[in-house]
């Protein structure tokens, strides 16, 4: 909202305050200030009123003319003219030396084509007035008296143009301030400025005929107004004859242009005028043409159509509302004018239409439609149905002065807000306000603040004791919708009278036990530090993928990971669906950095991921998890050593991996599903069997995935936090690693390709008793030596005993029991 | 014999005086001492000797054996510490060559924002929790007192979801709305509907904040589509204004430095009442709005010349959001006039942008892992 400084102090007296103590002001008491600007010529003090003496063609310029103008020096000043319209005898602004333009631009004094210039003759534009620039501003012709004043008067003087323009941030809940009336009275309610009458009010200059209810009654002759429709709660009109369409006066078209509106003709800136006083819209109709005198107003059905203002055609919906005549839909209500009925250079009778709409049902068409004029946002806001007759009478004395057109018959008023129950005060009880704000407020106090906007305040126990009364406030209308509650007049008691001075306290009740992360939360950290202190970097990937992603995967249709959940409403296609796994984000960070020259990437993410499924947890919604996924540029056992890492430092111990080719995006010989047996005997539901969970995936990103992002040989894993988290302990318990040596031995065992190394591992540590300690693979070999189909796994094997030195008698007992179950359950031999 | 033994000795000590490397002493020890050398094996032949020569041969024997070992070890050790401090200084590196190089990895920085902040509040008593990132019109919008034509609803400003044939219809009050595709639900745009989550499901006293990921259809430097923001919530009997204003003013020196202040400014937002938008004095300029520190004194561009930044909102609970949860818990728990308490909701983006001098918030995500590596 435009708050032009010196409108504004029509309505408020703010003389003596400058605009930046004003909106400092209302900055720290709810009216955010978006920036201060000032419109118009930055030194509108050395802008005069000139008289053009004389006027000669340029000696050396076809285009243009050297002028004497006189601006009030003793002598005539000389000034070179290129707008093909100035003449001598015409009253004009002069922008003399040192002017400085609304760009930035200074005025010199200017040789041009070799004849000296004195300053500048300006348009209207380039004083910040309106459009025109198709030549010099004639004062004579469109400022009455204009011939009368003296040359070298300011032309602030006589016609104001610049002016300090504050551009205020209205919030919602307030469509009041929509209107410089409201923001008037924040003004006074925040400095203290008195508040001047309204100027749709008797005290604020209009006279009897233009006031509410109308004395000429609530007919005009040959129109008629049917309201069909509740949503309308309230719809007058006023007829005007002898009205002549033109350009406004000057000082409205500056006003308009300086509150951010374009002037457009003398009915249509006085339309304008009034909504941006009041806040409440206003259409004007050409009279003769709304056919059969009749208007109705009523909800749209589907298909029907009309062209509007702006010369589009337009289909409206069922329930959308409409103002119709005779011929169909002639006004899309609230929103936009028709084009059949608008107001024309030729129009002689304006029916003006003020009118009081639902603000939902306003809004929705706005938004549908991508119309958000100024007349829609403020009738999508919801009014107040008393706003149409401020309007009607503030615009029914502009039309006169301005158009000349005069009222003829009384004011059509219908709608049923008027049947609505009586506005019933709101009782505020003292003590609440200081309970709630945390510091003491007189109801005194209370009273005066809401007074000073605009609320009425009866004390109904003037004894009673400080600190425990209560007081019934009563809302003024063009706040009603927003303050419904004792809670909203406590709100305005703190925005205007508490907020800005309040002390800060600590709560006084504190628990007695400590904040602290969950488990869960203390392991998430743990894990991504894990990976830190392994040098991978954490990135941030998007949330967003496009709908294609899944395919570039190499899922099929089918695959559940393809079932992506889609935006209704995405800002690109790039970024239509939720991604379904962070495997797409590491991609595209991966391909994006090694485009950059980064040639070693290892990189990961902690994030959520989403599929177009039921989430058990909650079911009507898509199923999304926490996850962590990293990827190298390596190979899968660098991936999976950082696994190792990650599941060893959360304290992990029954993880296992079992080989799947069943991933389309890996690589189907280099890939394994992750797998975590439950510890303790853990169920999940309370019912499953202990069987291990899937908890994630391992591998090498399979070659034709990685090409399509331009990427070597990568490895990755990604892990379901939300299964891995809860599995992780929270405490560890003591355990003794002993005093004695342990004995250690090493095993070479040839197998069979198929026999993997974990099953291996497992023959021997079944076999292994309570004195071993630990078995492991620690080399494979293939080659030389080896049968053809064949594999050497190298086994390190550890035993110990908490209670004594191991003799050469157990050690070898224990080994013989290993080699012969590997002889059995893998059939392995040993080697050499 | 006893001779021989002598002049083995003199021999011996004189060939181990002249020695000059280790190397040549191992010889000698070999030569003179080892498996076929002379004194051993006269030592070995003392038996065979007539019974009154073994003891004065064998004695002598065995003392000119033990000098000569000694003898050579002492002069082994003599050599060796020359030897040794003569291969140190051969060994000699350049140590400002480049050490071996290990990959430092590092936290992304909305992750090093996000950890401090949640420090910073578990210090002062909250908890924290995480909530979905879709979520309902309901719990985004209905139960947070949005009314129906708030802006904040609009297609320009929300990601609705997509209808699903897999996922059954949301239930919700009122008219379907045209805005949400139908679908009902929505990628949240804060996280404040874990306000009413954490309400129904826990009783009070409580004292939470909500870190996440949330979404909104903008994309310019200060903003992006996706984003990350804390929620706050304190509710108990007695948690007023002044205490929301104390606990913020907390949060602001912990991460913002001693000196700073704080200002609330009254605003609008649909689920606190009276809601206030929260600023901190700048750290730049001192709150002067002028940058006292630069040559010619310039106005602050941090805070535009105003001293204060604002970093947050938020306000009391709205007693009709304490309603709505009393409605689904069907209780009096949270009935507004017996708590009462304060919300506020952060941009984790937006402290990291002023902390850390980020000057386009998009850089955060296109994850240059060069730029990204400056806060490892
Ligand atoms: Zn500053």
């Amino acid at each position: 909202m435009r708050v032009p400084l010196s409108w504004l102090g029509e309505l408020v007296d703010v003389a003596g305050r400058d605009a930046t103590e004003i909106a400092a002001r209302l900055n720290v008491t709810g009216t955010e200030l978006d920036r201060l600007l000032h419109h118009g010529i930055l030194t509108p003090e050395t802008v005069v009123v000139g008289r053009v003496l004389a006027t000669e063609p340029h000696p050396d310029a076809d285009r243009l003319k050297v002028c004497r103008v006189a601006t009030g020096g003793d002598e005539p000043v000389q000034i070179v003219c290129g707008a093909p319209n100035v003449a001598a005898g015409q009253v004009v602004p002069v922008a003399q030396i040192g002017t400085v333009m609304p760009d930035g631009t200074k005025i010199k004094r200017a040789k041009l084509r070799g004849q000296v210039s004195e300053g500048m003759i300006c348009s209207a534009r380039e004083l910040g007035i309106g459009d025109a620039h198709d030549g010099i501003l004639a004062l004579d012709e469109q400022l009455p008296g204009a011939r009368e004043i003296p040359p070298g008067t300011p032309l602030s003087d006589v016609l104001p143009h610049a002016d300090d323009v504050l551009e205020l941030e209205i919030t919602p809940n307030r469509p009041d301030c929509l209107g410089l009336y409201g923001i008037a009275r924040e003004v006074s309610a925040a400095t203290g400025a008195a508040l001047r009458p309204a100027p749709w009010t008797r005290a604020g200059g209009l006279d009897e005929e233009a006031g509410d209810p109308d004395p000429a009654g609530d007919a005009i002759d040959g129109f008629s107004v049917e309201v069909r429709t509740p949503r309308c709660p309230r719809f007058t009109a006023r007829l005007f004859d002898g009205v002549t369409v033109g350009p406004s006066p000057l000082w409205l078209q500056a006003r308009l242009a300086a509150a951010g509106q374009r002037p457009i003709n003398n009915v249509v800136d006085v339309t304008n005028y009034v909504m941006l006083v009041t806040g409440q819209p206003l259409h004007a109709f050409d009279a003769d043409r709304i056919a059969g005198g009749l208007l109705v107003v009523r909800e749209a059905t589907d298909g029907e159509q009309l062209r509007t203002l702006d010369d589009q055609e337009r289909t409206v919906q069922a329930g959308e509302l409409v103002i119709a005549d005779d011929e169909g839909i002639t006004s899309l209500a609230a929103v936009m004018g028709g084009a059949r009925s608008e107001v024309h250079e030729g129009t002689t009778r304006v029916l003006l239409e003020v009118a009081n709409w639902d603000g939902p049902t306003i809004h929705r068409t706005a938004q549908r439609l991508g119309l958000f004029s100024e007349a829609a946002s403020r009738n999508a806001k919801g009014l107040a149905p008393e706003q149409a007759a401020w309007a009607q009478a503030l615009a029914t004395r502009l039309i006169h002065e301005v158009t000349g057109g005069r009222k003829v018959g009384g004011t059509i008023d219908v709608g049923g807000w008027r049947e609505r129950p009586a506005q019933q005060p709101i009782a505020l009880r003292e003590a609440r306000v200081t309970r709630l704000l945390g510091t003491a407020v007189s109801r005194r106090r209370q009273a005066e603040l809401l007074a000073s906007l605009g609320f009425m305040v009866a004390d109904t126990s003037p004894e009673t004791a400080e600190g425990e009364g209560e007081q019934l406030v009563l809302v003024p209308s063009e706040r009603r919708d927003d303050i419904t509650r004792e809670i909203d007049l406590i709100e305005e008691i703190a925005r205007i009278g508490v907020v800005a001075d309040l002390a800060p306290t600590l709560p006084v009740r504190r628990r007695l036990t400590a904040a602290t992360l969950t488990p869960a939360q203390r392991a998430r950290r743990r894990a991504e530090d894990v990976l830190v202190g392994r040098g991978l970097q954490e990135v941030a990937g998007w949330s967003f993928t496009d709908a294609g992603a899944a395919e570039r995967l190499g899922l099929s249709a089918d695959d559940p990971r393809a079932a992506a959940v889609r935006l209704d409403n995405p800002l690109s296609e790039d970024h239509a669906v939720l991604r379904p796994t962070i495997l797409i984000s590491l991609l595209d960070i991966a391909r994006r950095n090694r485009a950059r020259g980064v040639d070693d990437v290892r990189i990961f993410e902690t994030g959520t991921v989403f599929r177009d499924a039921p989430d058990p947890r909650r079911p009507d919604m898509p199923f999304e998890h926490l996850a962590i996924a990293a990827l190298v540029q390596d190979d899968l056992f660098a991936a999976k050593g950082l696994l190792e890492s990650l599941l060893g430092a959360l304290g992990i111990d029954g993880w296992s991996v079992e080989a799947t080719d069943q991933v389309a995006f890996l690589h189907p010989g280099r890939a394994a599903r992750v797998l975590v047996t439950p510890a303790g005997g853990a169920r999940r539901n309370g019912d499953g069997p202990d069987g291990p969970l899937q908890v994630g995936l391992l591998g090498e990103v399979h070659p034709r995935v990685a090409e399509r992002w331009d990427l070597p040989q990568v490895a990755v894993f990604m892990i379901d936090l939300d299964q891995l988290l809860p599995l992780v302990p929270a405490d560890v318990d003591f355990r003794d690693v002993g005093q004695f040596p342990d004995a250690r031995f090493d095993l070479a065992v040839i197998v069979d390709d198929e026999v993997t190394a974990a099953s291996v591992v497992e023959a021997a540590r079944g076999a292994g008793g309570p004195l071993l300690e630990q078995v492991g693979v620690f080399d494979a070999y293939r080659g030389t030596g080896i049968p053809e189909g064949q594999v050497s796994l190298a086994l390190h094997v550890r035993l110990r005993a908490a209670d004594r030195t191991l003799d050469d008698e157990e050690i070898s007992g224990v080994r013989e029991r290993i080699v012969a179950a590997l002889a059995e359950r893998v059939g392995g031999t040993l080697r050499g | 014999m006893i001779d021989r033994i002598a002049q083995l000795r003199a021999a011996g000590e004189a060939d181990v005086a002249a020695a000059t490397t280790t190397d040549e002493l191992e010889e000698l020890r070999v030569r003179l001492l080892g498996r076929k050398a002379e004194l051993p094996n006269m030592l070995r032949g003392v038996s065979e000797l007539p019974p009154e020569q073994r003891g004065p041969v064998g004695k002598a024997a065995n003392q000119a054996r033990q000098a000569l070992q000694q003898t050579l070890e002492a002069r082994i050790a003599e050599l060796a510490a020359g030897e040794l401090d003569a291969r140190l200084v051969a060994d000699r590196v350049d140590v400002t060559l480049p050490g071996r190089r290990e990959p430092v990895g590092g936290l992304h920085l909305i992750t090093r924002v996000r950890r401090e902040i949640e420090d910073v509040f578990l210090g002062l008593g909250f908890d924290v929790l995480e909530g979905p990132e879709t979520e309902t019109v309901h719990y985004n919008f209905d139960a947070l007192n949005h009314a129906p034509n708030h802006p904040a609803r609009d297609r320009s400003d929300t990601f609705y979801l997509a209808p699903s044939a897999n996922l059954p219809a949301v239930e919700r009050a009122g008219d379907p709305r045209a805005e949400d595709g139908g679908s009902g639900r929505l990628l949240r745009t804060h996280t404040s509907p874990m306000q009413i989550r954490t309400m129904e499901r826990e009783d009070p006293p409580i004292a939470v904040i909500v870190p996440g990921r949330v979404y909104r259809p903008d994309s310019d430097a200060t903003h992006t589509p996706q984003f990350h923001q804390v929620e706050g919530l304190w509710v108990d009997v007695d948690i007023t204004l002044a205490d929301l204003k104390g606990v913020l003013l907390s949060f602001a020196r912990s991460i913002f430095g001693d000196e700073r202040e704080v200002r609330l400014r009254p605003h609008f937002f649909p689920f606190t009442e009276p809601s206030v938008e929260v600023d901190v004095s700048c750290f730049a300029c001192k709150g002067t709005g002028i940058r006292e520190d630069l040559a010619g004194h310039p106005r602050c561009g941090l805070c535009k010349g105003t001293g204060w930044i604002e970093i947050l909102g938020s306000g009391l609970v709205d007693p009709n959001v304490l309603r709505s949860v009393g409605e689904a818990r069907g209780d009096d728990a949270y009935s507004p006039e017996a708590v009462q308490g304060f919300a506020f909701g952060m941009g984790i983006e937006r402290i990291a942008m002023l902390r850390y001098g980020v000057p386009d918030l998009r850089l955060l995500y296109e994850n240059d892992v060069r730029v990204l590596e400056q806060w490892a």
